[in-house]
This record gives structure tokens, sequence and C-alpha cells, in this order.
């Protein structure tokens, strides 16, 4: 050991011990744990195996229940389709919530930007692409007002978006005046709109480009959020804003960009969407926005921010539609698929507080 | 001393609310030297060092870095500029693994085409060197450098802040109680490292309660009260109950101290 100190200084007598100490590895008897000991540690470190999980059981429950319709090739992928929305939705909102955030605003700023591509493109006769563009910056300018009143103006993110959700209804049912754009029409004037409504068979399964789409952003989103510099502060903004600001990470520009990337992925969506329903409808997907918080919810990342993984959401999303595929499959009544995803969301967010308590 | 301070703090002032945190404080660190900051609980310590790394911005007084006025608005600023700190809350990511804390904010990217384009992170490079690091500090009693940070011991934390200061540190390194939740052993090393810092000639700034910690590396004892530099004392004239009656008020320190 190096002395670097006066004659008088250095080291402590009782430091002596050190010399001749054990200098290995501590090694623990690790004592008799319970099952459910094992299990919360293996959740703890594998937070995407609860969802995981559930699918499967689900997938299994309403198979044996709903007979084998429900297995078919076709049913499967065709609940794919049904979630590809709430999916591309619930992504962007797993980058909000990953940061502690939550954003209520997706579904209404999709349908905006939904509503402006139509607008554009179908009754003022602009280019298909030209309008498409024009959606994707009206949906990050969205999302980067959303972040600039949650970091510059300092609310907190749930009022911030409980606002921008109804200012963008607002705006969307004045830009539409209520009324949808035909699918004739679109048709008629900007049959690229509706692309993503478009699919391809493989084998009995049916994808459409919506579905696709929807994995390819899960897909992006993971890589980001796990390769890339950014993503890390991502999850260190969500973890522990005040820490990640120490270890140099300008915070509030992270949050910013969080963001208005989900309000990108929110204008992806719209395009989606209107190949999803075959028209632009103001009114439509109000429930969407729920689903996709129940998803992400489901899908493990947890409310408190920065834990959790992106697939979580992309299996969440799917259990949302298995769930109600299955149970309108077996005949039961749509109020029941309401109720049970209501559970869902609460029995999920129970199971991440106990996750959290692990002891470490 | 007749070499000019390499870092300078005048009549720096910091209110939160009606506490005042920092009144009219002064600070002066040296090329090359381990300057112990001592004082009593709540003293202003941690605001004092806060406010020389970019984490607060004092209300008042001017802070020079090898002569010049700086104004650093954030951490990352007075990181860029050469100074690296480890907080007293340690400042690490809990669910973030111990390499992506010590590389957080300056994350190292591949070399070829995935870097360049893609951005991917060069995980192998950051695992290897976070674990070199460590192993420097004596930690490798963490098994798993890409295990979370909240799994670890405190004590295992801390070493965890300390290496990524001296890792990275090019100009000054300022630790706020780096020992204060480390075991004999562990703190021993911490000692050590900052010893080899200081061979290197790079100056240290130690906070502690720690008076044989202080007493055994400091070239010099600042020693802070109520808000302001009281004295800086050299640790060969006096001894650690003459310092601690300064730092509490039970004595008065000498004229020439005072100066300092
Ligand atoms: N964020 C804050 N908000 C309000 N008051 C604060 C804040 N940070 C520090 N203070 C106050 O400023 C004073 C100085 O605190 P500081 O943390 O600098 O003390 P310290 O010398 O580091 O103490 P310790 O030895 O306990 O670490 C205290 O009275 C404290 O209550
Ligand atoms: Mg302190």
């Amino acid at each position: 050991m190096s002395e670097a100190g006066g004659a008088a200084r250095g080291k402590q007598e009782f430091e002596d011990g050190l010399e001749k100490g054990d200098a290995s590895v501590a090694a623990f008897e690790s004592h008799e744990k319970t099952v459910l000991d094992r299990l919360q540690h293996f959740l703890h470190g594998n937070p995407t195996m609860v969802p995981v999980i559930v699918l499967l059981l689900s997938i299994a429950v309403f198979g044996f229940v709903a007979g084998g319709n429900f297995f078919s090739a076709f049913n499967l992928s065709l609940v794919m389709q049904q979630v590809s929305i709430i999916g591309i939705l619930a992504a962007a909102q797993s980058l909000v919530i990953l940061t502690a955030g939550i954003d209520l605003s997706v579904g209404a700023s999709m349908v905006l930007v939904s509503v402006i591509m139509g607008n554009l493109a179908v009754k003022m006769g602009f280019p298909a692409p030209l309008a498409i563009g024009v959606g994707f910056v009206c949906g990050m300018l969205a999302g980067t007002l959303n972040g600039f009143l949650v970091t510059r103006v300092k609310l907190p993110p749930f009022i911030v978006t409980l606002g921008t959700w109804n200012i963008f209804f607002a705006l969307n049912l004045w830009l539409s005046g209520a009324q949808s754009i035909r699918s004739q029409d679109i048709d008629a004037t900007a049959p690229l709109l509706k692309w993503f409504g478009e699919s391809i068979r493989i084998g009995g399964a049916q994808f459409t480009y919506g579905s696709i789409l929807m994995v390819l952003i899960f897909a992006v989103l993971w890589y980001v959020l796990n390769r890339t510099a950014w993503g890390r502060h991502v999850y260190a903004v969500g973890d522990d804003k005040e820490a990640a600001e120490l270890s140099g990470i300008r915070t509030n520009r992270t949050l910013v960009q969080v963001y208005a990337v989900a309000g990108l992925v929110c204008a992806i969506g719209a395009w989606a969407s209107i190949g999803r329903v075959g028209s632009v409808s103001p009114q439509s997907f109000q429930e969407a926005n729920l689903q996709s918080i129940t998803a992400v919810v489901i899908g493990g990342i947890s409310l408190f921010g920065g834990r959790g993984s992106i697939v979580g959401p992309l299996v969440g999303a799917l259990i949302v539609g298995v769930f109600n595929s299955g149970l309108r499959l077996a005949g039961v009544d749509v109020l029941w698929q309401v109720f049970a995803i209501g559970w869902l969301t609460i029995i999920a967010v129970a199971l991440d507080q106990w996750i959290r308590k692990v002891s470490a | 001393m007749s070499t000019e301070p390499i870092l300078t703090a005048r009549g720096l002032v910091k209110h939160y609310g009606r506490v005042v945190a920092l009144n009219q404080a002064d600070f002066d660190l040296y090329p090359g030297e381990i300057l112990a900051v001592i004082g009593d609980n709540g003293a202003g310590k941690s605001t004092l060092i806060k406010a020389i790394s970019g984490a607060i911005h004092p209300d008042e007084g001017e802070i020079r870095l090898d002569g010049e006025p700086i104004h650093f608005r954030s951490p990352l600023e007075a990181r860029e500029a050469g100074i690296e700190t480890v907080y007293q809350t340690l400042a690490l990511s809990p669910a973030l693994s111990i390499a992506d804390n010590m590389f957080l904010g300056r994350e190292i990217r591949k070399s070829g085409f995935m870097g360049r384009w893609f951005r991917s992170l060069d995980r192998e490079a950051m695992e290897r060197i976070a674990r070199e690091k460590l192993s420097d500090l004596g930690l490798m009693t963490i098994q798993n450098i890409s295990q979370a940070v909240e799994t670890l011991s405190g004590g295992q934390r801390q070493g965890v802040a300390v290496a990524r200061a001296a890792a990275f540190g090019s100009k000054v390194i300022i630790m706020d109680e780096p020992t204060a939740a480390l075991g004999v052993k562990e703190s021993r090393r911490v000692l050590d490292l900052i010893q080899d810092v200081r061979s290197r000639g790079m100056p240290i700034v130690l906070i502690s309660h720690n008076m044989p910690h202080v007493f055994e590396v400091a070239d010099r004892i600042h020693v802070h009260r109520l808000g302001r530099r009281l004295c800086v004392i050299d640790p060969k004239d006096y001894t650690m109950s003459d310092a601690v009656a300064f730092m509490t008020g039970a004595k008065e320190p000498p004229a020439e101290a005072l100066a300092a």
C-alpha cells in the first residue's frame, strides 16, 4: 500500500489486521427461501416474464373455452390486427411512462393527426405524401408542447396531458366539423392514406401492414432504448431525475425529446389508423387511450418510471386483444370484456408493487 | 503558497428560502494538493461544492478555474471542464447497471458502421473499463458488472461513485464524504486512491467527518462554519482536537490561519 502521507501520518494501527485478512470475495450461504421469494426475485430480474406468462395462459384458457376457432392462425393474426393501433399508442405511452410521466393525450393527438392528414389530402387536394409528412410534424409538435409544459412550466404530466387531450380533441372536432371522411373519397383521391390496411397472407394467417408496423415500431424502440445512449438516458431520467442531472444528463432536453418522439409515434399510428378503420373518423378510438395505458401497465412497465422492458407493452397489447377476442368468441357480452380489462390493469399494478418490494 | 490556485471562489452566497446555506464563503484549491473540508452538519459544505460543480447556482459570488471566471449552468458543464464530483447522495441511477452508471452521459459508441450510423453502444468496452476501474478500488466483491446498482450494498454503491469520478476526472476531483459508508478495508482503498490521484498531479477536495482520515491525507484543511470558511490550517501544525474546536466554535482560530 502506498504511503504518500508525511512521517507522522499514515495508516492507523487498527488497520494492521487488513494485511493478514482474508482477501477473498464475500460468499454468502444462501438462506432457505420460500417459493414465493424465489418467484419475486425472478420476476424482479425479468419483469417481462409476467405478461408473457399471462399471455400464454390466457391463450390456453380461451382456446379451451372458446373452442378450436380461437387457435386458428387466422384468428390469432386477427387479434394482432385488432390491437395494432392500441399497440402503437402503447409504444408511445411506454416512452413517457418510462420517464415517470403519463401521456393522456396519445389517443387525441393520433385522431387529430389523422384528421389533418385526411383534410390535406382528400379535402384540399395536397399530395398524400405531403399530407402525411405534415401530419408527422404536427404529431411531433403536439408532443413537444407536452414536453415543454412539463419541463419548462414544470407542471405534472398528468395535468398537462389531461389539458392537451381536451385541446387536441376540440381541434379535431373543429377541423373535421365532426364529420368522417368516407372510404370512397379516400380511395378516389389519396389511397396511400389507407396503405396500412393492406395485408399479406402467410399460411392461414393474414397480417395487415398495420400489424407489421406495430411490431416494427416496438423493434426500433427496443433497439433505441437498449442499445443507444439516449435510451439509457431515458431510463436514468425516469429512475431518479436529480441523480441523472448530477451525473451529467440534460434531463429536461431528454424529457422534451421523449414527448416529441411519443408524438411522432402517435402520428405514425394516425396513418395506420386510417388504414385500420378505412376512413378518417374524428369520433374513433375514444377508448384507445386508456387501453394503451392498460397495455403498458400489464406489460410490466412501472408507473413510477425507469423500470420495465419495451417488449412488455407489446405483449400487454396482445393480452388485451386475446381477452377481447376470446370473450367474444365465447359469446360473452362486451361489457364483461371491459370488466375483465379493468381488473387486469389493477392486478398488474398490484403485481408491480409487489415485485418492486423485493429485498436486494 | 507561491503558485496560483487552480480553483477559487469568492463571496459565495446561497439562500434556501430563509436558510442561509452559504454566507460569503471563500474557497481556494491549489494544484496537486489534497484539500480537506471539514465542518459541522449543516455548515454548508455540500452546498459549497455543489456551487463549484454546477449543481446549484449561487445567488452571489464568483468562481474561477485557472484564473478564468466560470458560470456552470449544469453539472455537465463542470464535468466537461474536467471537474468530477462524488456527491453525498452519490447520484447513481438505481435501476441501471454498474457499467451504465459509470458511463452515464459519456457512453462509448461502437467504432464501425453500427456505431456511426445507428449510434450503437460498445457495451463490451464499457463493461471492461468499468470492471478495471472497480478492481483498482479493490471492489471486486462485485461479481457482475451488469447488475443493477440498487442490488449493491451501500458501501459498494459508494465505491462505484468514487470509481466513476476517479476514472474521468481530468482537472479536479471533489468527493463529498466518500468513505461514509465504507468498511475499513474499502476506506483504506479510497484513501490510497486519493493519494494516487494526487501523485498524478491532480488536486482533490475531500469532505469528511473522519478526522483521522483527514489528518492522514490532507495537505491543508479548510474549516467551514456557519456557511463560510472560518480558517485554513496545516494538519502538521494542529491536532485533531484543535480542528474540532475551531469547527464547533469552542476555540478561536489563530490569526495567521484566518488570513490564509
Ligand atoms: N435543497 C435544499 N433545500 C433547502 N435547504 C437546504 C437544501 N440543501 C441544503 N439546505 C440547507 O443548507 C444548509 C447547509 O447544508 P449542507 O448540505 O451544505 O450542509 P453540510 O455541511 O454538507 O452538512 P453535512 O455534514 O450534514 O453533509 C443546511 O441548513 C440545510 O438545511
Ligand atoms: Mg453534506
